[in-house]
């Protein structure tokens, strides 16, 4: 069970809090990663809260602290828009993708606010070519926590694999 | 023997032996498939033009503003860097090592005083030249380098460098006309709309690899056809619709061009070229439209500008966005695109905002990004996998007025150019 996000915490959480917390985020990512993987993109702003917050970044960017993203929307109305697009207007080849979101890390805990962070990893299958490595890189995030449930405030997914094959359609 | 001087050595290309196999078709519409798929006509284009009397993109001076401050960057193929000395200058020159070629830099971009090949600790000052080789004497009085061992006859072998209103052109060549007379009165205008003189500042890098040859990107941007019908984003909100005000425009050799749009206010529901484009969504609309918003920020009738400078960028200025593509091939089948993003550097806090949100449009996340990637791709996969025959690009006339929309009028013109060039 959560900790209720109406008792704010000034202490240190203790372990059996931080797991709680880590396992809750791990349910998160899991279902996260499962509505893109299916490809209902058009569900994926539902993760966020009203003012949430996406970026995609490359590594060597973030490492020169040049603000540029390959994606970013700010709040809900952007996050719809990309979602749209991807499913009505872009043209691209049909493909699966497959995220694997591992080392989920709680980093601190405030008034009901959640930093945290995990690896993701993502594989792209194209048809009649092998699978490949789309993306490997870190989510830095932020979530919200209401009741039971979590919603991301900010999610930076910063990417290791700065030379992108071809083109990132659907957001890591 | 030096390695400085820049191509003294390369040998004499027997073009008729090479490629004595390949006839370029009758048809002055079609476009032979070996173009963008064998590997020596990949090699000549390295020699020909590459290394040939062209100007090359390489950096914009904000990305190394200060002494010291050095990138990574190609010219063609050939990994290159650009580096700004103790007293301002910019140099470029090879990333290979004269030693034993061993190419030493491997970071994209940081500050140094010096270039030290790791393997032997050959050292290069911020020009490229010879600095010291360890052991010179060798140990103990024996071995090391021959007594007329002459560092300055083991530079990086250097570059041409020439720059415009902040932006870093290189050539292998010194016996090039100027980046001004390259580029000729029309499409030095056009550049000078993106680059106005006033200092840049640069927001980011994106890389992608493309698995296609260089030369499709190149015509994707001399192709206003595919603009009005692939791509949603510019046909829906009227960024750039067959109904616009439109001029295409090439230089006098044929091989740079730019698109021009103007772009309406608001919707273009009632244009008569909407029922032609099926990419056209009227139900679409966005839920945050800040992306698409105009700022006002250009004396220009333009609210875009597509340019292609041969051989290797284009400059797109789409309403708020300011960038430069930079295109490294990779083999006849793949090549490498480098977007580099730049607002100015008196832009407020809200406008480089605003250009880093209108930034989803393009890149390889882009809303039109995207589509090109793909399409390029699937040109890649045809005339790769298939029986080869030629392409066609026949829309338009060779002459007729800038304002003709749906026409190929600047591919044809960049071919005649290429033939020459390559000599085929």
């Amino acid at each position: 069970m959560l900790t209720s996000a109406h008792s704010p915490t000034a202490r240190p959480l203790s372990r059996a809090q931080l797991r709680d917390l880590c396992s809750a985020i791990e349910e998160f990512n899991a279902d996260y990663a499962d509505t893109l993987d299916r490809g209902d993109i058009e569900q994926w702003p539902s993760y966020f809260t009203e003012d949430g917050v996406y970026r995609l970044i490359a590594r060597d960017n973030a490492d020169a602290n040049l603000p540029l993203s390959l994606m970013s929307c700010e709040g809900m109305g952007m996050l719809k828009d990309r979602a749209y697009a991807i499913a009505h207007t872009e043209m691209f080849a049909p493909r699966y993708t497959l995220h694997q979101i591992t080392q989920v890390r709680v980093t601190g805990f405030d008034e009901g606010i959640i930093t945290a962070r995990a690896n993701y990893v993502i594989y792209e299958t194209l048809i009649d070519e092998p699978t490949r490595l789309l993306q490997c890189g870190k989510y830095r995030d932020t979530f919200l926590m209401g009741g039971e449930k979590l919603l991301l405030k900010e999610r930076n997914c910063i990417y290791d694999t700065v030379l992108v094959p071809t083109c990132i359609v659907y957001p890591p | 023997m030096t390695n400085t001087s820049r191509f003294a050595s390369s040998p004499a290309v027997n073009r008729a032996e090479e490629v004595s196999d390949l006839h370029w078709p009758d048809d002055p519409a079609a476009i032979p498939d070996w173009i963008y798929t064998d590997p020596r006509i990949y090699e000549l284009e390295q020699r020909r033009i590459f290394q040939g009397r062209t100007w090359n993109y390489v950096a914009l001076e904000a990305e190394l503003p200060k002494p010291g401050d050095y990138i990574r960057s190609y010219i063609g193929a050939t990994p290159i860097i650009v580096a700004r000395d103790e007293h301002g200058k910019i140099h470029a020159f090879e990333n290979r090592c004269a030693h034993r070629g061993a190419e030493f830099c491997k970071t994209y971009r940081g500050n140094t005083k010096l270039f030290i090949c790791p393997y032997h600790q050959w050292t290069y000052d911020l020009s490229g030249a010879l600095a010291s080789v360890p052991f010179r004497r060798g140990v103990k009085g024996v071995g090391g380098m021959p007594a007329d061992f002459k560092l300055e006859e083991h530079n990086l072998r250097g570059l041409n460098v020439t720059c415009r209103h902040g932006v870093v052109f290189a050539s292998f060549r010194d016996d090039i006309e100027s980046f001004e007379d390259y580029l000729g009165p029309d499409m030095l205008d056009q550049f000078d709309t993106v680059f106005d003189g006033r200092p840049l500042k640069l927001l980011g890098v994106h890389r992608n690899t493309m698995p296609g040859n260089w030369k499709l990107y190149q015509e994707n941007l001399k192709d206003p056809y595919h603009a009005t019908l692939l791509h949603t984003y510019l046909t829906t909100f009227g960024l750039f619709v067959a109904g616009n005000k439109t001029m295409i425009l090439t230089d006098s050799k044929g091989r740079h061009s730019t698109l021009c749009n103007a772009r309406p206010q608001g919707r273009p529901e009632n244009d008569q070229s909407k029922k032609e484009i099926r990419s056209f969504h009227a139900a679409m609309k966005l839920a945050d439209p800040r992306v698409l918003q105009l700022i006002p920020e250009k004396d220009s009738p333009w609210t875009s500008n597509a340019i292609t400078i041969w051989p290797n960028l284009i400059l797109l200025r789409q309403t708020n966005i300011l960038g430069a593509r930079q295109i490294v091939p990779m083999g006849a089948n793949q090549f490498m695109l480098i977007w580099t993003t730049f607002g100015y550097a008196d832009d407020d806090a809200a406008m480089e905002q605003h250009r880093l949100r209108q930034n989803n449009i393009f890149g390889p996340g882009g809303f039109i990004g995207i589509d090109d990637n793909e399409a390029i791709k699937f040109v890649q996969d045809g005339v790769t996998h298939s029986i080869p025959r030629h392409g066609v690009a026949p829309l338009g006339q060779d002459v007729e007025g800038p304002e003709v929309v749906i026409t190929d009028r600047a591919i044809r013109s960049l071919y005649r150019h290429y033939r020459e060039e390559m000599g085929l």
